[in-house]
């Protein structure tokens, strides 16, 4: 299950999707709101997409992870709009029948989500500026 | 032709606008999409060589031809490495 959303994410909710009875475990990851950056503190991110090319690419992570892990089942979410400091931003959970295969596909799946998936972050300085993040 | 580019977030504020309009010979590759970008829309510069180009919801190379119709749109770096 694939989704972008501007609600808040149940990742018990997510978790509990992804269990099969053909799988011995669930890895979950969520991705949260950090508060601090170097000495810089955050008080909201903002985040945009290009929503037809993310869903898209999120498919295709969806696939590459099903062809290369014996994957029961995987969901990806990701907030946008704003989301407050400590909020999940972006939840991904795979079963898989071994503990194995389960972490290494979510974290496959997650590297390569932030990679190729046209979603932005722009900070909310608590010194009220805001940056979109494109780091070089 | 007349190619519309859809742009997001620091490509967006800089050129003050959600998509503009670029004119392209047919048959007219990724990179002169790009030098047309350039010239029509100076605010860009910054960005624009850090940027991706996608024709059709695809990462597009500077050799592919853009299709008439094609729905391009510029996009820049993604925030996320793994340990950033």
């Amino acid at each position: 299950m694939i989704r972008l959303t501007r609600e808040p994410i149940d990742h018990a909710a997510l978790t509990d999707q992804v269990r099969s009875p053909h799988c011995g475990a669930v890895a979950t990851f969520l991705g949260t709101v950090r508060d601090l950056t170097d000495d810089r503190t955050t008080i909201a991110l903002d985040y945009e997409a290009y929503g037809g090319m993310a869903e898209k690419k999120l498919a295709e992570i969806e696939a590459d992870v099903r062809r290369r892990w014996p994957v029961g089942d995987i969901s990806m979410v990701h907030r946008l709009g704003r989301v407050e400091v400590g909020e999940i931003s972006v939840a991904v959970a795979v079963s898989c029948p071994h503990r194995g295969d389960a972490f290494d596909a979510c974290r496959h799946a997650i590297d390569r989500l932030k990679e190729v998936v046209p979603i932005w972050k722009q900070e909310h300085w608590a010194d009220g500026k805001t940056e979109w993040i494109h780091p070089a | 032709m007349t190619i519309r580019v859809r742009l997001f977030a620091r490509a967006r504020e800089l050129a003050g606008a959600d998509a503009v309009e670029i004119d392209l010979p047919p048959g007219g590759l990724v990179a002169d999409l790009r030098a047309q970008l350039s010239k029509s829309c100076p605010a860009l510069r910054p960005l624009l060589t850090r940027s991706a180009v996608a024709v059709n919801e695809e990462f597009a190379g500077d050799e592919l031809v853009v299709p008439p119709a094609a729905e391009v749109a510029l996009l820049p770096p993604v925030s996320g490495g793994s340990d950033e």
